[in-house]
This record gives C-alpha cells, sequence and structure tokens, in this order.
C-alpha cells in the first residue's frame, strides 16, 4: 500500500526529483556550463563524471544554489526540484539549501563537538527540545554507520576524528535536517581505501531515502555504486545514461576515450 | 679566497646577532630598571600599604601610596574604552568578512586603521575640546576632567585593533566550513555567529586581548581629558588619575632624583608593565596554540 | 517558512543595519574629529605661524622650534634604528629560524611591541638621561624612540622578507652564491617595498609619541633651535600637549593648529605607506 503511494507520489512528480534545463553558467565573461539538461530519478544515484574543469562540480552546486556565493556568477535556464524552479520560484535561498544535503571533497566539520556538528542544522531551525535533538543526531549517526564508533565520546571535538569518520560525519550532518537529496562533491576523494569503501557502501545504503548525486573523478567508484552516470566535458554534458551502457557501451566517442582513459 | 668569503660571512652573521639581541637588552633594561628603583621604593613603604591603602599622594606633605586609586582609574577608563570597542569592532569585522562587497572593504578598512594612526597627542585634545564640552550638553553633573570622555575617545582608537586582527582571525577560517553552513540551510547571520565567530575565536581573543593592553598603556588622552586626581572610585563622570597620568605629571615636575617622589613613577610603571605584560604573553600564548589549527 | 528562520532572517536584516550604523559611526568621528580641529585651528595657519618661536602670546607663537626639534630627533631615531631594526630582521627571517635564541628574541620582540609607550620613557629617562649622562638632550630623545619603534621595523623587515619566494633563493643558490650574497642581491632587492612602507609606518609612529618624551625630557618652552645631538629641545606633539592644558582660548587654537600640521604629517606618511604597499604587492604576487 505505502509502496504504491510512494510511486503515485512519484508519477504525480514527473517521475524526476531533478531537472536542469539549457543550463549555462558563466564565471565573469568565461562560460563554464553550456546548455545543460538532465532529468534525475528519485531514489537514485546517479554520477557525474569528467575531467577536472569539465564543470561537474560547478552543476552539482547548481542544485542547492550555492553557486550564489561566489561574485559574478550568472545562471540562465532552469533547474527544477519536484518541478519547482529553483532560481524563479525558490524565495527564501536559506530555506530551500536545507532540503538539500551537501558532503564536500574535503571533510569539514566545524570545530565543535561530534554532537553539536550533527545537531547544528536543527539548531539553526530554532529546535530547543533535548529530547529531539538527542534521537536525530542517533539517528543520522546510525544512518551515516557511525554511531557506534562514537556514542561513547560524543562531546568529544570532531576535529579528534580520523578522516573517514570526519566525512561520515559531515554526512550525518547532512542527513540530520531530514534532506530529500543528497549532493556529494567527491567525498571519498581524500580519503584511505577502507574509508572509501565505507562511504560507497553507505551511499548504497542511503539511497533508498535519498536522491543522491555524487561528483567522482573515480571511474571504478561511479561503476560499482551508480545506477545512472553523466559525462561532462568543457562545460557540457556528453552523455547521460544508464551507469552499465556508459561504462561498456557508450554512445559517444569522447566518452569511449575518457573512461579507456585516453585523457582526463 | 672562498675561507676569507665564509669567514667574513661568519662576522656579519654575528653583526646581526648583536642586532638582535638589543631587543632582549630592551627587555632586560627595562625589567631591571623597573625592579631596581622599585626596590628602593619598597624599602620605605609596605608591600601591603601600596596594595591596600585607598590614598596615593606622593606629592604632598601628608604621604599615602595607595596604587589602587590609580589603578581604579586606569581600569575605568579602559573598561570604558573595552564596552565600546569590542562589540563594535567585532561587528564591523564580521560585517566586513561576511557581508560587505569587495569595494566597500578596499575603501572602509584603511580609512578605519587611520583611527589607528593618530597621534593620541590629537585624541587628547578632541577629547577634552569636544567630546566633554558635549558630553556635559547631556550630562549636567559631568566635570570637565572626567574618566567617560577620554574612556569614550579611547574606545575608538581601538576599534581598529580589533576590527583588524578579529578580520584577518574570520579570513583565516577555511572556506570549506563556511560552505557547509551554508550547505546546511545557514542564513549569513547564522554561518557568522554560529561556525565562523566560534572558529575564530582564538583570534578574536587575542585582538580583544591586546586592544585591552593598548587601552591600559595609553597616556597622553588620559593625561589631558581625565584629569590628575587620584581616587578610588568607579564613576565615569568624576576626575581620576591613571597610572600613565601620574608618570607623565611626576615627569614634568621638578622632582629631585633619587628621591622618595622619583620612585614612585618606577613603582607604578612596574604595576602597569606587569599588566601589560601577562596580557601580551597570554595573547602570544593563545596565538601559538592555536595558530596550527587548519593546517 | 517556520518561526525560527524569520527570526533569523530578521537577526540576519537587524545586524546588517547595526554593523552599517557601526561602521558608519567609527568614520563619522574621524571626520568630527578632522572637521572639529580644522575649524578651530585654521584660522591659525600662516607663515608666521611656521616660522616663530613660541611666546606668551599665543598669536605671535608659532612652531618654528617644535619642527625643528621634530625634525632632528627624527632624523637621529632612524640613524640609529633602521640599520638595527633591519639587520635583526634579516637575521631572524633568514638565519635563526632553526635555532632557540631566535624563538626566544621573537617572544621578547612581540613583548616590546606591547609595552606601553610611557615605559619606553622610564627606560630612557633611567638609561640615557641619567646613567649615560645625556641629560635632557636630544639624543637622550632619540634613543629613547629608536627602542619603541624597532620591533615596528623589525616586525616589517621580516614580514616583507617572508614574502619573497623560495624559488628565488634557490637560484640564487643554484648559481653559486652565497647566503650572503643570496640576501644581499636577490632578497633585499625583492623585498625593498615591503621594507620601506615598514620604515615610513615607524616614522608615523614616532613624530606621534608623545609620553615618552616628555618622561625623558622634551621641554615645553625652547626659544632656540638645537644645533647639536646634546642640546635641549621640544617637539611638535610636545608643543600640541603644552599649548592644550592652557586655559586661554588663543592657545586652544594655536594647539589646534598644531594639530592639523601633524595630522597632515601623519596623512601623508601614511598615505605614501599605502601606496607602497599595493604596488610592491602587486609586483610580488604577479
Amino acid at each position: 500500500m505505502v509502496q504504491k503511494n510512494d510511486s503515485l507520489a512519484k508519477l504525480q512528480y514527473g517521475m524526476y526529483k531533478l531537472k536542469a534545463k539549457d543550463l549555462n553558467l558563466y564565471y565573469g565573461k568565461k562560460q563554464a556550463l553550456k546548455d545543460v539538461t538532465i532529468n534525475i530519478t528519485a531514489n537514485t544515484v546517479t554520477a557525474f563524471i569528467g575531467p577536472s574543469g569539465c564543470g561537474k562540480s560547478t552543476f552539482l552546486r547548481c542544485f542547492n544554489r550555492m553557486n550564489d556565493l561566489i561574485p559574478d556568477v550568472t545562471i540562465k535556464g532552469e533547474v527544477m526540484i519536484d518541478d519547482i524552479d529553483i532560481y524563479k520560484n525558490i524565495i527564501d535561498v536559506y530555506a530551500y539549501r536545507k532540503q538539500i544535503g551537501m558532503v564536500f571533497q574535503k571533510p569539514n566539520p566545524f570545530p565543535k563537538s561530534i554532537f553539536e556538528n550533527v545537531a547544528f542544522g536543527l539548531r539553526i531551525n530554532g529546535e530547543k527540545s533535548k529530547s529531539v535533538l538527542e534521537e536525530t543526531v542517533e539517528y543520522a549517526l546510525k544512518q551515516a554507520a557511525l554511531w557506534d564508533e562514537v556514542k561513547d565520546n560524543l562531546q568529544k571535538s570532531a576535529m579528534a576524528l580520523s578522516g573517514g569518520q570526519q566525512q561520515r560525519l559531515c554526512i550525518a550532518r547532512a542527513i540530520a535536517v531530514q534532506p530529500s537529496v543528497l549532493l556529494m562533491d567527491e567525498p571519498a576523494s581524500a580519503l584511505d581505501p577502507i574509508s572509501t569503501a565505507k562511504i560507497e557502501e553507505l551511499i548504497y545504503e542511503l539511497k533508498s531515502k535519498f536522491t543522491i548525486v555524487i561528483v567522482t573523478h573515480n571511474m571504478q567508484q561511479a561503476a560499482r555504486i551508480s545506477d545512472k552516470t553523466a559525462f561532462f566535458y568543457l562545460g557540457e554534458l556528453i552523455e547521460y545514461d544508464n551507469t552499465d551502457k556508459i561504462f561498456t557501451n557508450p554512445a559517444k566517442n569522447a566518452t569511449q576515450n575518457y573512461i579507456t582513459g585516453r585523457f582526463g | 679566497m672562498s675561507g676569507i668569503k665564509i669567514k667574513s660571512e661568519k662576522v656579519i652573521e654575528l653583526v646581526m646577532l648583536l642586532c638582535s639581541l638589543v631587543s632582549v637588552i630592551t627587555t632586560l633594561g627595562i625589567i631591571l630598571v623597573l625592579s631596581i628603583d622599585t626596590f628602593k621604593f619598597f624599602q620605605e613603604v609596605s608591600l601591603f600599604d601600596f596594595l591596600t591603602d585607598t590614598q596615593w599622594t606622593p606629592l604632598f606633605e601628608d604621604k599615602h601610596f595607595g596604587i589602587l586609586s590609580l589603578l581604579s582609574g586606569t581600569l575605568l577608563t579602559t573598561t570604558i574604552a573595552v564596552i565600546i570597542a569590542v562589540p563594535v569592532g567585532i561587528t564591523i569585522a564580521v560585517y566586513l568578512n561576511e557581508y560587505a562587497s569587495k569595494k566597500f572593504t578596499y575603501v572602509v578598512k584603511p580609512l578605519l586603521e587611520i583611527l589607528a594612526a593618530i597621534p593620541t597627542v590629537i585624541y587628547g585634545f578632541f577629547a577634552l575640546q569636544f567630546v566633554t564640552p558635549l558630553l556635559q550638553k547631556f550630562i549636567p553633573g559631568l566635570s570637565g576632567f572626567n574618566a567617560l570622555s577620554p574612556g569614550i575617545v579611547m574606545g575608538v582608537m581601538i576599534i581598529p585593533y580589533i576590527t583588524s586582527l578579529s578580520e584577518d582571525a574570520l579570513r583565516a577560517v577555511p572556506k570549506s566550513l563556511r560552505e557547509a553552513s551554508y550547505g546546511l540551510g545557514a542564513n549569513r547571520f547564522q554561518t557568522a555567529f554560529s561556525v565562523l565567530v566560534p572558529a575564530a575565536n582564538s583570534g578574536i581573543i587575542v585582538s580583544v586581548i591586546l586592544a585591552i593592553s593598548r587601552a591600559l598603556g595609553e597616556t597622553m588622552i588620559v593625561a589631558i581629558a581625565a584629569g590628575q586626581e587620584p581616587k578610588l572610585t568607579f564613576n565615569p563622570l568624576e576626575s581620576v588619575e591613571t597610572i600613565t597620568t601620574y608618570i607623565v605629571q611626576v615627569s614634568m615636575g621638578d622632582v629631585p632624583q633619587d628621591s622618595m617622589e622619583y620612585r614612585t613613577i618606577f613603582a607604578a610603571g612596574i604595576t602597569l608593565f606587569m599588566f601589560t605584560f601577562l596580557l601580551n604573553n597570554i595573547s602570544f600564548w593563545i596565538r601559538k596554540k592555536y595558530e596550527q589549527r587548519y593546517e | 517558512m517556520n518561526k525560527e528562520l524569520i527570526s533569523a532572517n530578521v537577526k540576519d536584516k537587524v545586524f546588517k543595519v547595526f554593523a552599517i550604523t557601526c561602521t558608519g559611526m567609527a568614520l563619522l568621528t574621524l571626520l568630527i574629529l578632522i572637521i572639529d580641529i580644522l575649524i578651530k585651528g585654521l584660522s591659525r595657519i600662516n607663515w608666521s605661524f611656521f616660522v616663530n618661536l613660541p611666546s606668551r602670546h599665543p598669536e605671535q607663537s608659532g612652531i618654528y622650534t617644535a619642527l625643528a626639534g621634530m625634525v632632528s630627533l627624527l632624523f637621529i631615531t632612524l640613524i640609529i634604528a633602521l640599520p638595527i631594526g633591519i639587520l635583526s630582521g634579516i637575521y631572524l627571517q633568514e638565519y635563526g629560524n632553526r635555532n632557540r635564541l631566535a624563538k626566544f628574541i621573537e617572544i621578547n620582540i612581540s613583548n616590546l611591541a606591547g609595552v606601553p609607550s610611557v615605559i619606553y620613557g622610564i627606560l630612557g629617562l633611567e638609561l640615557f638621561v641619567r646613567m649615560a649622562g645625556f641629560g635632557n638632550s636630544i639624543l637622550s630623545g632619540a634613543l629613547t624612540l629608536a627602542l619603541l619603534i624597532m620591533p615596528v621595523i623589525i616586525v616589517s623587515t621580516r614580514e616583507a622578507i617572508k614574502a619573497v619566494p623560495d624559488t628565488m633563493r634557490e637560484a640564487a643558490f643554484g648559481l653559486g652564491a652565497t647566503k650572503l650574497q643570496t640576501i644581499w642581491r636577490v632578497v633585499l632587492p625583492a623585498s625593498f617595498g615591503g621594507i620601506l612602507t615598514g620604515v615610513i609606518l615607524s616614522i608615523s609612529r614616532a613624530i606621534g609619541e608623545t609620553a615618552p618624551l616628555i618622561v625623558v625630557g622634551a621641554l615645553a618652552y625652547v626659544p632656540f633651535i638645537p644645533e647639536g645631538p646634546m642640546d635641549q629641545y621640544t617637539s611638535l606633539p610636545i608643543q600640541i600637549f603644552n599649548w592644550t592644558s592652557r586655559p586661554q582660548q588663543g592657545f586652544i587654537d594655536n594647539a589646534a593648529a598644531g594639530i592639523i600640521v601633524l595630522l597632515v604629517f601623519t596623512f601623508l606618511l601614511n598615505g605614501i605607506a599605502v601606496v607602497l604597499r599595493n604596488r610592491w604587492y602587486r609586483k610580488t604576487t604577479a
């Protein structure tokens, strides 16, 4: 029954959680994104790949309007979440960003305790109830597969955790505000292989609750964890398809060249 | 040939080392000079009287040597200055760092720094000839010499110290923390005060400590506008005398060397020096301790 | 939008207004200070004000001896402070990074920079005026000021040298230059602008200092021009201080006029420093 309602909801949203249409982005006069159009299905993992400087991170940051923080950025075109244009119809960008979790390249915990890091999003929302905070922190840390490692040390400084733990803490911090989308910008690039494996496993599990978009420069990683893959080159979206298809039988030559390691 | 070259290099290196030692000698000199005459001072005045007597009248017939009356004047003017400068200084730092456009910061910062470059004798004139008469219009009982007016002016003077150092500290907070905060939906205000200020707190504390130290040792503003009446009071509307003013006052008079009056300026000086020395070392220690935090 | 969010947005707006008010008030104070002094002092600025000796009659008083005293004082101060300060800065940055002594000296300098200027006055009083027997001479004043501005010179020299990229040093070493040659021919020319900026700022500091000079015996009334380093002297800030504490309005106006002159010097020096700093940074970062 629940299942059916879910899919019904999806149908009503037109299936797609995130959309971009004819998106162009300029840093000053330099064009960084060219006519990008993409539709991203809810509860899937989508990987953005491409050589550095291809615009994949810039594009990712369009979905929660992080590019607003950079002066001289011009954006033309549409970016939609649940069919709402986030550049035209979102009045309060801060409230909007709460629906979108973001995990960054390098772990960036605040210099506060583990607990306060995860509770940060709730606190800025005005949540004061201790029990709600505790429950949410526990829930988020469990979701991020970090709970067992830190449950006895919640008041310890987050800076004392290892790099891999810090990154999972940042994931917990992002999902504590219960977003529907998780944006991840090369979340494992600064981590060792064991921590990377843990993060990948985590991403796979989180898929059931979130729509995940991940930027990665690691093609094996994209192949392992994503349902769909988008290949970017020089600011353009070259190819976007099921991950299997992209990695075994890409339609475009550029994609083929990139995944076989001929450039990038 | 190269042997001579290396030898002469060693000589020059030694000369440079000797130059560097001048600063060490200066510090030692300050401590020694202050201590020796202070020692002589305490052969005639007991430390207990110095710390507990509530009167300071070395230049009168009935001599009292209670440093508290000078200390209270010093602390009073410093407190007024800090009350003004700390909130304003930090607010401006946050604003320049997180809100203002680059152009605005580019113009405003050097203008603010002018405030710290103006010779303090000018501020003294301003306090006595402009601020005090202005305040007297609003506060009828305000005497011509008072702690309030130089305190306020001193506060304005130390704003750039706090702003400049706090802004450096805020700017040193990694961009990734800002992004994390904005990514969670925090607005500018929340990002500034829940993330950036706490992350930069050691630098901000250092800026406040240095500003306090600067205010404690400030001389001309208080010497001109606060008066020369040592008294144990915390009423900002009365005239007070600070340690620094007293030193100037004695220096201007004809005080015979090796007299008790002469030694008082060393005892007063060492009291001031101990306060600022302590504050400077605390700030140095904080800076060293937190310097590597984000590397 | 929930309640907390609205209040966060309100706080954001309120803070913005408050911050602009704070900035405005600080700059307004600066503006008022300048205007107030111009109103009080501008009428006294004329040629005779610059060439007259001090006098009991305010309208006949001038700043001739004060200016002459200030220039002589500054000259001797720089002769003493520049070589010692710059050499010491070079040593600490280029040679001293490794040893414990250098660390100790560094703590020392940061401490000295925080010592109230009036304390330097006490040091000068005991060391130069009394023990060395220089009395209330220009030399005593200059030695005291030299100690006072030395930390400024050392710190800015170090920072200017630090900004020279290591690749430049390596290039010089690679060509067989000794350490001293590298410093003399590569590092110092490359950091010249930065060092000069620091020197100018230290001059600005030196011309405004009042308290330590009072303590080491700069006089309020000097009716002659000093001719040698052992002469007695007065200086512009001392003259201003003296006039400020007179009850007659005429002297207050003189003080304001003296302040205009002192402010022009201060602004000029700081302006040059800002321009130099900007030009030099552009050169090193380009």
